[in-house]
């Protein structure tokens, strides 16, 4: 097949939407992150709750957040990019502070979250996504 | 788990991913080809999802059906979602979603493993 179907960035509009181009790919990886964290913190609640709720509430809150960013990211506008503004910033700080909190202080973490050692677990995703994220709302 | 059609999902999928990431960063639209080859990866591994749920019947159950279940449907349905997404981009970022879609299977694949390998016996 031929490689005519170039892009053309120059034409995409300055304020296109926020889940379009690159926020499509992250629309994808947030929506990933929503499911796997909030489905983690969701067997790990039901399952065996008393042997680290801290953790396990923070797996949850967590996967809250990935929800909002996606959601944020796909509704577009002043309120999905507002709604993505706050909980990409909340997810920055969240990944920055319990992945500290977890190495100084690993008693309190006996079992691990997506923010664990500041997602080391998954491949230190959740550490670089908050930064393509709010550099890409940003920009918009 | 089927370990050689395991194997051969995740070979698969990370060429797929190197050649979509070249893709991107060429900066090139997905064209009918790279759709259909990610459709083909996905009948791959939905063909992995139907012989890991055959094999819940023979005995050797996960100990952890509900997590090995939920990762069976995250997995069958990524695939799907990721050329889903990539058909509404169609620029260099539909490309690069293909390829994020194709790195992310082997880790679910390898994680599906995991949990098959400890049966609560």
């Amino acid at each position: 097949m031929p490689d005519n179907e170039r892009t053309d960035i120059a034409t995409r509009p300055r304020d296109a939407a926020l889940g379009s181009g690159l926020g499509r790919v992250l629309l994808l990886v947030y929506g990933t992150f929503a499911l796997s964290a909030s489905a983690r913190a969701l067997v790990q609640i039901t399952t065996h709750f008393s042997e680290a709720p801290l953790a396990y509430l923070l797996s949850a809150f967590a996967g809250l957040v990935y929800i909002a960013a996606t959601v944020g990211l796909a509704r577009g506008g002043p309120r999905g990019r507002m709604i993505a503004l706050v909980s990409c910033t909340i997810e920055l700080v969240g990944v920055l502070v319990i992945g500290t909190l977890s190495i100084v202080d690993g008693v309190a973490f006996p079992d691990a979250t997506v923010w664990s050692d500041f997602g080391a677990g998954y491949g230190y995703v959740p550490l670089v996504l908050p930064f393509i994220g709010l550099w890409w709302i940003w920009k918009r | 788990m089927n370990r050689p059609l395991s194997s051969a999902t995740i070979i698969a999928a990370l060429l797929l991913a190197a050649w979509y990431l070249v893709r991107a960063a060429l900066d090139r639209a997905p064209n009918r080809a790279d759709l259909i080859a990610v459709a083909a990866l996905g009948a791959l591994v939905t063909v992995l999802a139907l012989v890991a749920v055959a094999g819940l019947f023979d005995g050797s159950r996960p100990s952890d059906t509900a997590t090995f279940a939920g990762y069976l449907f995250t997995t069958v349905a990524f695939a799907p979602a990721a050329a889903w997404l990539a058909r509404m981009e169609p620029t260099r970022w539909g490309s690069l979603i293909l390829g994020v879609g194709c790195l992310v299977l082997p880790v679910l694949v390898l994680r599906l493993q995991q949990i098959a390998s400890v049966t609560g016996a």
